[in-house]
């Protein structure tokens, strides 16, 4: 059975580079251990649109879609999942090489769809 | 597989260098010289491609004519020398808002402006800003269908809608529509398709794609003459897919970067020195039976 571990991660409110807010979240985690990140996404941002995480470690993201369908998508790891309304879609990966790497909705949602976006961060 | 042939590639290819008041003249493609003289299928004909309207769009760091902006395009439509058989509006008509009776009232002043023009045979075409919130509902109130086909002078259009599903994609139903339609021509039938978003993968990262669209081109491959017109990106641009070139439309409202010619794709900010620079309109000129198409670029004024 696959051992979950909750990260002991948080949530910090920060001035981003770009003038808006950014929401990170980060852990410390053990090796082999699955990575499991809770997300939100919502009319137009994700929330923490900043996610790191360890490089050769599986993740799950569990990202509930607040008020409308949204899409989940970071074209350079191949991943994209529809995130239904109402629901919780799970999101499993195992990052293979370092980088920053976008992700965003690919589900046109309204006037800020273009700016529906966000980071993960993947480090040794 | 794709081959890229940019703009001076096809001006070198067609042999044609010709800069004049109106814009560039070039032609489409390598291919028009193969069949026209035996084919007499159809007569020489022009139409026009209009993009990207967004008609409703506010931003006065991008284009502070934002109101005028169409008027004067369509004051320099009615003012060309030779007036086209049709007018191709290929999606974004209006700009996106979340509320359906404001989206009502910018697609009824997009028709109410649009009838200004002298010439009267329109084609339209959803954007995802028209379209992809209701599944087309309020676009096709105002304009019909969102796919169709329809034949010009010995050249049959298929447009195709890859914008009412938000996922910007086609869909099986359509691409089974597409296919039964194509079953119907001959493999040298002169085909030109008008959709809005690039049927390949320009920037996928930047949402210049169409989920679904190579299952498009796969269906249109076996056939000779096919010629793709689109809008979305906001800039002209011309690719290959194997035989296939596809001709991306400025638009007329704000221009947009080069695909991932920087970090983060935004409109580009308005020129003062240069008003309506990166806007315009085109005018294609069918060749050799409609195998061939001879571009011509505008800009929004009269010079």
């Amino acid at each position: 059975m696959k051992r979950i571990i909750t990260m002991t991660a948080f949530v910090v409110l920060a001035a981003g580079m770009g003038g808006g807010w950014r929401r990170f979240a980060t852990a410390a985690v053990p090796a082999g251990a699955e990575q499991v990140v809770h997300m939100t996404a919502k009319k137009f941002e994700y929330s923490p649109n900043q996610i790191t995480i360890k490089k050769g470690a599986p993740v799950v993201l569990e990202i509930t879609a607040l008020d409308r369908d949204h899409g989940f998508k970071v074209p350079e790891l191949g991943i994209r999942a529809d995130l239904k309304s109402g629901q919780v879609t799970r999101v499993r990966f195992v990052p293979d090489r370092t980088g920053t790497f976008e992700f965003r909705c690919d589900v046109f949602c309204g006037s800020g769809h273009e700016d529906m976006s966000g980071e993960i961060i993947v480090v040794d | 597989m794709t081959q890229h042939l940019d703009r001076r590639e096809f001006i070198q290819l067609a042999g044609l260098t010709t800069a004049g008041i109106a814009g560039v003249v070039f032609s489409s493609g390598l291919r028009g010289v193969r069949l026209a003289a035996a084919k007499g299928r159809a007569d020489d004909f022009m139409f026009l491609q209009m993009s990207d309207l967004h008609w409703g769009f506010t931003g006065p760091a991008v284009n502070p004519d934002a109101e005028v902006t169409l008027d004067k395009a369509i004051a320099h439509v009615n003012a060309l020398p030779r007036q086209p058989d049709f007018i191709a509006f290929t999606g974004d008509l209006t700009h996106t808002t979340d509320d359906p009776q404001e989206r009502r009232k910018r697609l009824a002043h997009v028709r109410d402006a649009v009838a200004k023009l002298n010439v009267k045979t329109h084609r339209y075409l959803a954007g995802e800003h028209d379209a992809s919130l209701d599944q087309g509902e309020a676009f096709k109130e105002f304009f019909g269908k969102t796919h169709y086909t329809f034949d010009h002078k010995g050249v049959h259009f298929i447009v195709l809608d890859n914008v009412s599903d938000p996922k910007g994609m086609l869909g099986d139903e359509q691409l089974q529509w597409l296919r039964a339609d194509l079953r119907k021509l001959d493999k040298d039938a002169p085909i030109v398709v008008l959709t809005h978003r690039p049927l390949f993968d320009l920037a996928a990262d930047w949402d210049w794609t169409t989920a679904d669209g190579a299952a498009a081109i796969e269906a249109l491959m076996p056939y000779e003459y096919v010629t793709v017109f689109y809008g979305h990106i906001h800039q002209e641009h011309h690719q290959m897919t194997g035989h296939i070139p596809h001709h991306a439309a400025k638009g007329l409202m704000f221009a947009l970067p080069a695909p991932h010619s920087v970090p983060k794709k935004t409109p580009i900010p308005w020129d003062a020195a240069n008003p309506y620079l990166g806007l315009g309109f085109r005018s294609a000129q069918a060749k050799d039976a409609g195998d061939d198409y001879a571009l011509t670029e505008w800009a929004v004024e009269k010079s």
